[in-house]
């Protein structure tokens, strides 16, 4: 296990940030307790400090993996992102949406058709009332 | 009669020490052959006949017996002694007897599968000694040697680049080619290539990475830094966006001056918000937060 380098650090927050943009900062910086990106074995975990400091124990190759991944480091060192780090991205997000068609057909359709289907949670109406109207 | 007494004690004695002494002494026409090695002593002298005639030629040969006996055992006394744990022990000199085979000598062996063939080609049998002079060898340790004699001084040598080998191994080869390349100015940096030669693997030195219970606070402050640093590069202006803001912004306008004229009649369009452009709307690009959608603008 070891600490990002900057260039690591850089190309997850790059990708990180098409997801939900500025909020990085929430996730890096939380006010109920410190949090912090370890790499191990070229995966990205996301766990607290007291995690962290139970994790040392274990040797290398017996350490299957701390706190959550958020994704894993390719071979060419790009940085690709799991559906394990959902429940951290979801509060940030800059928007949802479910895909109408496949993505063939994306491609293939006309401008005006329907491709995203923005499925609004129970308050979204009353929270954006203002922006959506 | 006590005067008597004690001399006759003491001539007795001396007759009995003499009598002890004649013993240890044995007289004889021939000396005896000795190999003390063995233990054997040859006894050559002749033996009377008459002696075995009469009955006591037990008594007779015990005799004979003791005397060669006791030659023997003089012989050995004469030789060197060492002491043992508490015994002293002669030292026996070599065997000088050769002894007679105990079995019967080896009968010859049939020739084996191999020996045969050897002997039906003619094949000789060429020893292949271990030992070769080797120049080379003699070369590296001799440059073994003084190697150890700078390492126990603590003299500094350079770093290896081949020895006076006659084969170098590929690694070798390989090491003193990366070693040549480094050694310039610029640390082998602009150094050309062959055509098909590789980059090396492992140029530089180890990484070394932060430890990994370092300041929780430096490196939050690290990271916050770096998204700062991302967010201040990446343009404020979203192009895609504004550009779509832009367009809906005009079919609205579009659209709410089309039903202004069905109902107004002749009062010219207001172009208001045409001239602005895209700096005012700059602030919005970014802004977008929660509910706005990226990707192809869909029908609302």
């Amino acid at each position: 296990m070891r600490p990002l380098t900057d260039e690591e650090t850089k190309a997850m927050f790059e990708k990180l940030s098409k997801y939900i943009g500025e909020n990085i900062k929430l996730l890096v910086d939380r006010p109920d307790g410190t949090y912090c990106f370890r790499l191990h074995h070229d995966r990205v975990y996301y766990m607290s400090e007291k995690i962290l400091k139970l994790a040392t124990n274990f040797s290398r190759d017996k350490l299957i993996s701390v706190g959550t991944c958020f994704g894993k480091f390719t071979k060419t060192q790009k940085f690709r992102l799991h559906i394990t780090a959902l429940d951290f991205l979801a509060p940030y997000a800059k928007g949802f949406g479910v895909a109408a068609k496949t993505t063939q057909e994306c491609r293939r359709v006309d401008p005006l058709s329907i491709v995203v289907f923005h499925q609004a949670d129970v308050g979204e109406f009353i929270r954006n009332e203002d922006t959506l109207t | 009669m006590a005067a008597c007494s004690v001399e006759e004690l003491l001539a007795k004695a001396e007759q009995e020490e003499a009598e002890k002494l004649k013993t240890i002494s044995v007289q004889k026409e021939l000396d005896l052959d000795f190999d003390v090695g063995n233990l054997l002593a040859c006894d050559k002298n002749r033996i009377e006949s008459r002696d075995f005639k009469e009955q006591k030629k037990e008594d007779f040969l015990r005799a004979l017996a003791r005397d060669n006996t006791q030659l023997l055992i003089n012989e050995i006394w004469k030789l060197p002694t060492e002491r043992v744990e508490e015994a002293i022990v002669a030292k026996l000199p070599e065997p000088a007897t050769r002894l007679p085979r105990e079995k019967p000598p080896p009968k010859p062996k049939p020739p084996t599968k191999w020996e045969q063939f050897a002997k039906l080609k003619g094949i000789q049998k060429k020893k292949k000694t271990n030992m070769v002079w080797d120049e080379t060898r003699v070369a590296k340790n001799e440059f073994n040697r003084l190697k150890n004699i700078a390492r126990a001084q603590k003299i500094k040598t350079p770093g290896v680049g081949l020895l006076p080998r006659t084969k170098q191994s590929k690694d070798e080869l390989s090491r003193a080619v990366s070693v040549a390349k480094t050694s310039t100015a610029s640390a082998g940096r602009f150094q050309d290539r062959l055509p098909k030669e590789k980059p090396p693997k492992n140029a530089g030195k180890r990484r070394k990475f932060e430890p990994l219970i370092g300041d929780f606070s430096s490196e939050k402050q690290k990271q916050l830094e770096l998204l700062k640093v991302m967010d201040s590069k990446r343009p404020k202006l979203d192009i895609t966006k504004a550009v779509n803001k832009q367009m809906r912004e005009e079919d609205r306008e579009e659209a709410a001056s089309k039903r202004k004229g069905r109902k107004g009649g002749a009062a010219g369009r207001p172009k208001g918000k045409g001239g602005k452009g895209k700096g005012g709307r700059a602030g919005g690009g970014k802004a977008g937060g929660g509910g706005k959608r990226r990707g192809k603008p869909g029908k609302r």
